[in-house]
């Protein structure tokens, strides 16, 4: 019965992230990951030639828009907060051996639950953008919930329903903005309602510090940053980060010292979900959107926190320069743009470079492997056949 | 416009939207039994789209660009199999990776290019064509649209009838079992992939060349995901999932008429319905295990 193969979550994805982890050939990785992020670059540069453009200019653009000057550096940390969120929360639910795709919905849903309080609720002072953030947070996190349970109860593998939930929630949130909901004013207007909600009132948005000409951070940045902090510490320093990692890296033994291994994955599933339900209450309350519940709040800031995560093999430290570094090419892609080089090019870019640092873990593991040497990478063994697992209850 | 009329409009256009969905079904399905669960589908139907109008525009043939863009489908799946069925990348990183490369190549590719419009002929069927209602939708189409007559039961006596499905379905079900009875198991996955590659291809040159006759940026829009949708409503059986493609071509041909037929229903719910009732099917199916028992895992030989 397929009761028990529910008790451990999903193999294939703890199968993927036994790979990520750092091996023996630390350094053979490293060399072999330099060389493809050249070669990632040499082949944006050479489309770029060959289009007609100047790779140098365009880099100095990429430049330009991000850490040239105050500007620059404002809009990176902007674009960088929400990423190290939903990198946070991928790299929590990965640690437990579950792969959660779903980020960019979850990031839309907590838009909408933020923009909902948001525009409902009339609290006190700071009570209000708190509310906002906890229900941007809550509806992320049942949104990856229901992918949780789905698994619990009925054993639907959790990469494709997290991965079909996300274009339900475009569609929940393309209805929410055009339907009345959250527009007062469009009620009593022409019938044709714009397609974002009203703006949040200045009281639910998060504060920023410094002025406009110079550096300007969002309150943002901190969240982000103390989620990343908070999640390294608790992963490897508490009992109960003890007991997520146990699960991701061997969910039978886990199962056998009494954790519980499907409810403590569907939480983790659902934390990650919160985080990127966090993350669009970010996006929703800080000065990088318009304030306003649009479908294109997202912006594909859930697809790069997965990458993110992905490039820092899941480590919540590791991650804050890399969602520094998508920071850099996402702030440098609006200012390319304006330089009539499409903005596309950044998500090229963007593409390559993470198969340059996916692979070469891969890549040296079957070199390894091809000399008749020991595998590079931990032996899956933690990997219990599923099978067996069925037998065994 | 009389009901039948309308009825015949909406019925035209659900064909035509149907039918690049069946392509590359026939594609995904044969590489879900294989255990290839392939979400690059998106990107091999895109990167299709574009090469083919690219082609058609430089040698003026639509054709060619029909046989370039199933080309490109292969070249798509051969990466994708080499990275996630030989180097053992995860095959959803691969996929994902690959959907927003070729997302981001032809977007860019698009705005620096300029291509002329191409479009393969009509091929009618004399008499058939006549027939009321169903007449023109389904014999009055684009010529490539009828390869779906032969495709179809390629695909499944490939899958149901020949040794080599056998291996394939014995790879997707038990590759523990598969390997040791001698079946190379890495190396069927991607000889599925590569079928599905050409057929997503077939698919994604036919949205181009066969029915829209140019590209535009992100064409295909999510198609290639709705593929997968059809393939788990149809409880990876390939009827039912063709069943699928013709539910969710029907609904985006409803989205798209309804308005003009003066009925307010709500859109979001159409675009919507092929992934919730996708949901709902892996809801049903998922515990009476229909889905291929090793479907999305990697195999290496001797690790499980």
């Amino acid at each position: 019965m397929s009761s028990v193969s529910l008790m451990n979550p999903d193999d294939l994805g703890r199968r993927f992230l036994a790979r990520l982890r750092p091996g023996r050939d630390g350094w053979l990785t490293a060399g072999v990951t330099f060389a493809l992020v050249i070669v990632a670059l040499g082949a944006s540069a050479l489309l770029l030639t060959m289009n007609g453009a100047s790779p140098s200019a365009s880099l100095s653009a990429i430049w330009d828009g991000s850490l040239a000057n105050s500007t620059g550096w404002t809009a990176t940390l902007l674009n960088a907060a929400p990423l190290l969120l939903v990198a946070v929360g991928a790299a929590i639910c990965a640690s437990a051996g579950t792969f959660n795709i779903g980020q960019e919905g979850q990031v839309l849903i907590g838009g909408l639950f933020g923009a909902w309080v948001g525009l409902r609720l009339a609290l006190p002072g700071p009570m209000m953008v708190v509310a906002v953030m906890a229900a941007a947070a809550v509806g992320g996190g049942l949104w990856a919930g229901l992918s949780a349970l789905m698994y619990r109860f009925r054993g639907v593998n959790v990469v494709v329903s997290t991965l079909l939930m996300t274009f339900l929630a475009i569609q929940l949130v393309t209805f929410a903005v055009s339907s009345p909901w959250l527009q007062e004013s469009a009620q009593g207007s022409s019938g044709i309602a714009d397609a974002q909600s009203n703006p949040l009132p200045a009281s639910a948005l998060l504060a920023d510090f410094g002025e406009y000409p110079s550096l300007l951070v969002n309150a943002g940045l901190f969240i982000a940053l103390i989620a990343a902090a908070g999640a390294a510490l608790v992963l490897s320093r508490s009992r109960w980060g003890f007991r997520v990692r146990m699960v991701g890296l061997n969910p039978l033994a886990a199962k056998h010292t009494g954790v519980r291994v499907s409810v403590l994955g569907g939480f983790t599933l659902a934390l990650s979900g919160a985080f990127a339900g966090l993350a669009g209450g970010l996006l929703l309350a800080s000065p990088v959107s318009p304030n306003r519940l649009q479908a294109g709040l997202s912006d594909n800031v859930g697809w790069d926190g997965l990458l993110v995560a992905l490039v820092a093999r899941n480590r919540p430290l590791i991650a804050i320069p890399v969602a520094f570094g998508f920071a850099v090419l996402r702030a440098g892609g609006d200012f390319l743009s304006a330089t009539g080089v499409p903005y596309f090019l950044v998500d090229i870019v963007k593409a390559l470079l993470v198969l340059a640092f996916v692979a070469p873990p891969v890549l040296v593991s079957l070199f390894r492997g091809r000399r008749g040497a020991t595998p590079s990478t931990p032996s899956p063994q933690p990997v219990v056949p599923t099978k067996k697992m069925e037998a065994a209850a | 416009m009389s009901v039948l009329d309308s009825t015949t409009t909406i019925l035209s256009s659900g064909v035509r939207l149907t039918v690049p969905l069946a392509f590359a079904a026939c594609g995904e399905y044969l590489a879900q039994r294989a255990g290839a669960m392939n979400i690059s589908v998106e990107a091999m139907m895109l990167g299709a789209a574009f090469t083919s109008v690219a082609t058609a525009s430089a040698t003026g043939s639509a054709t060619a660009g029909l046989v370039v863009g199933v080309v490109t489908g292969l070249v798509l799946g051969f990466v994708h199999g080499n990275l996630s069925h030989r180097a053992q990348i995860n095959t959803f990183v691969v996929g994902l990776v690959l959907n927003a490369l070729v997302l981001g190549l032809t977007s860019y590719l698009i705005t620096t290019q300029q291509f002329t419009s191409h479009q393969v002929g009509v091929l009618s069927i004399p008499l058939l064509q006549d027939i009321p209602l169903i007449g023109e939708p389904l014999f009055s189409g684009r010529w490539p649209a009828y390869l779906l007559i032969l495709l179809v039961p390629l695909t499944w006596w490939l899958v149901t009838r020949s040794r080599w499905g056998l291996e394939l379905r014995a790879v997707g079900e038990n590759p523990q079992a598969a390997d040791v009875a001698g079946i190379k198991v890495n190396a069927r996955r991607r000889q599925a992939l590569l079928w599905c590659g050409a057929m997503a291809g077939l698919g994604g040159a036919y949205l181009a060349v066969g029915e829209v006759g140019s590209f535009n940026q992100n064409m295909t829009a999510g198609r290639g995901y709705i593929v997968i949708a059809a393939v788990i409503f149809g409880a990876w059986r390939l009827g039912r999932t063709l069943i699928g493609c013709m539910v969710f071509g029907l609904s985006d041909a409803m989205r798209l008429a309804l308005p003009a037929l003066g009925v307010t229903l709500n859109p979001q719910l159409l675009v919507a319905a092929p992934y919730l009732l996708a949901l709902i099917a892996m809801l049903l199916f998922a515990s009476q295990h229909r889905e291929p028992a090793a479907l999305g895992r990697p195999f290496q030989r001797g690790s499980t």
